[in-house]
């Protein structure tokens, strides 16, 4: 029998309802001039799904490439179950990554490989111990969580904007991450596709009590969504609270949100 | 001050080109090794590179030996045809039009589909689910690029000899035996080391080139379009240096 299978950390090992999982301390990064964020606090806690609302170009993905390691902050501290991301080295960032699942805005999908291989490459690079019969079921089983169980053996170009979203999805579920960054997971789909998404988001994250930072402009997917609804703005978080509580909010800057 | 922005941009790209392949020999060359992805990379970029260099080749060597005839007949050397053809192509027309060749469909390939990977976030897709780019992209190109072109060159030589052969026959008869025996006795080992070694480096630079355009790719199709045609511009000025470079050093070592 191979134990490898049993190293597959449980989806609920570190993200209790309530316990503090990610936690942003005086963030600051610039590029060039023009500073991002500056002291940017955060925290998101177990089974939350945090939505983070602003203007174009405010540094929301800046925000979560920060998170994942993709981009290094100028300061400040970012904990993921308590490791600070900028301080990791590569090995030891690459064992907190399997614990972050990442949904890109374009799904980057590695176009040159099936469906069936999207979703084996992370599982290969992680537990390199898996029979491909653990891997076969691995991935049938993320595919049937997103609904598109016989797309295994297509190439991404064959698929919809849909059905290409449902599979970035389950390449991201796949490694049973207890966090996941979305990076407008609804951005050019139709508003039907769009909603399947938003519900689908909320199916898997109690089915796997995972936590969730979610990028979005869709504010019908904020309100099916967020537990908690952020507002960057000029590089701070301008506004903390539920939709219904920054929804009737009179300040302005937050109305302009809520008014589309 | 366009010629002083200029000349900081280049010792800029300079640096950071310097800087990529240091990242290649301490990053892209530990363990653990992609060996699937690079064996994957030998059979696209030195299998399906075959066919053209193939042909390619095999023109060269039927074009050069018709170029060549009129001048030798006019001083009456023509018997020394298959000797000048066979030293011309081992030496040097042979690796440097295969690398020149080898540059223009690979480069290019590297250069759009990293650069491509670039924009689409497949590079940092990769990295986030815990796997080098580095190592899977980078190390696995080189290494397909520097270990296949040496291959392709010694066959892309053969084959540019045989086309030599049919030149020749154009307009006397000359047994194909008799023809590389003639070709083989005017070889020796200081002209095919030499000409191999340096496509090893070819090889290397056609790789590197690609891979760094590739994945400094800007944003947009036109930004993927420039990275392949920089690889493929930068890699064939690099490989013409590489060529002066090895020439003034075998000078140096006595190979000549």
């Amino acid at each position: 029998m191979n134990t490898a299978i049993k190293e597959v950390p449980s989806p609920a090992d570190n993200t209790a309802k309530g316990v503090p999982v990610i936690i942003i301390e005086h963030l600051y990064k610039r590029f060039g001039k023009n500073v991002v964020l500056k002291d940017f606090n955060l925290t998101v806690h177990g089974e939350e799904n945090v939505v983070v609302l602003g203007k174009s170009g405010a540094g929301k993905s800046v925000l979560i490439k920060c998170i994942i390691g993709l981009l290094k902050p100028d300061s400040g501290k970012i904990l993921v179950f308590g490791d600070n991301i900028p301080d990791l080295s590569p090995d030891e960032l690459d064992k907190v990554r399997t614990k972050i699942g990442f949904l890109f805005q374009a799904n980057a999908l590695y176009d040159s490989m099936t469906v069936r291989e999207n979703l084996e490459f992370p599982l290969r690079r992680h537990w390199i111990d898996l029979t491909q019969q653990q891997v076969d079921q691995m991935v049938s089983e993320a595919l049937e969580n997103v609904g598109l169980k016989n797309t295994g053996d297509m190439m991404p170009s064959e698929l919809s904007g849909g059905m290409l979203k449902r599979i970035a999805l389950a390449r991201t579920l796949i490694l049973k991450p207890e966090v996941i960054l979305y990076d407008e997971p609804t951005t050019g789909l139709d508003p039907v596709t769009a909603r399947e998404i938003d519900h689908l988001i909320l199916t898997l994250q109690k089915k796997y009590h995972t936590s969730s930072i979610v990028i979005s402009h869709d504010m019908n997917c904020v309100k099916n969504i967020a537990d908690r609804v952020i507002l960057l703005l000029d590089g701070i978080c301008y506004a903390d609270g539920t939709y219904e509580e920054l929804e009737h909010s009179g300040d302005e800057k937050i109305k302009q949100f809520f008014e589309q | 001050m366009p010629l002083i922005q200029d000349t900081s941009e280049f010792f800029d790209e300079t640096g950071n080109m310097a800087k990529f392949t240091g990242h290649f020999f301490s990053h892209g060359l530990r363990p653990r090794f992609e060996i699937k992805e690079l064996l994957a990379q030998c059979y696209t970029i030195g299998y399906k590179s075959f066919p053209l260099i193939g042909l390619t080749g095999f023109i060269m060597g039927l074009v050069l030996t018709m170029q060549l005839r009129p001048s030798l007949v006019s001083y009456g050397v023509q018997s020394e045809l298959p000797v000048m053809v066979g030293i011309a192509i081992v030496r040097e027309i042979g690796p440097v039009i295969t690398a020149l060749i080898f540059a223009g469909k690979i480069g290019s390939s590297i250069g759009a589909e990293l650069g491509s990977m670039k924009v689409t976030e497949q590079i940092d897709a990769m990295e986030v689910s815990g796997t080098n780019p580095y190592k899977y992209l980078v190390a696995t190109r080189v290494l397909a690029t520097t270990l296949m072109l040496p291959i392709l060159t010694i066959l892309g030589d053969a084959i540019s000899l045989f086309g030599a052969y049919i030149g020749v026959n154009l307009s006397s008869v000359t047994s194909l035996h008799f023809f590389f025996a003639q070709v083989f006795q005017s070889l020796s080992f200081s002209d095919i080391l030499p000409a191999i070694t340096k496509t090893f480096f070819f090889g290397f630079a056609v790789g590197i080139i690609g891979c760094y355009k590739g994945f400094n790719s800007s944003k947009g199709t036109q930004g993927v379009g420039v990275s392949a045609n920089s690889a493929v511009v930068l890699s064939s000025v690099l490989i013409f240096i590489i060529d002066l470079l090895a020439v003034q050093l075998t000078n140096l070592l006595g190979l000549n």
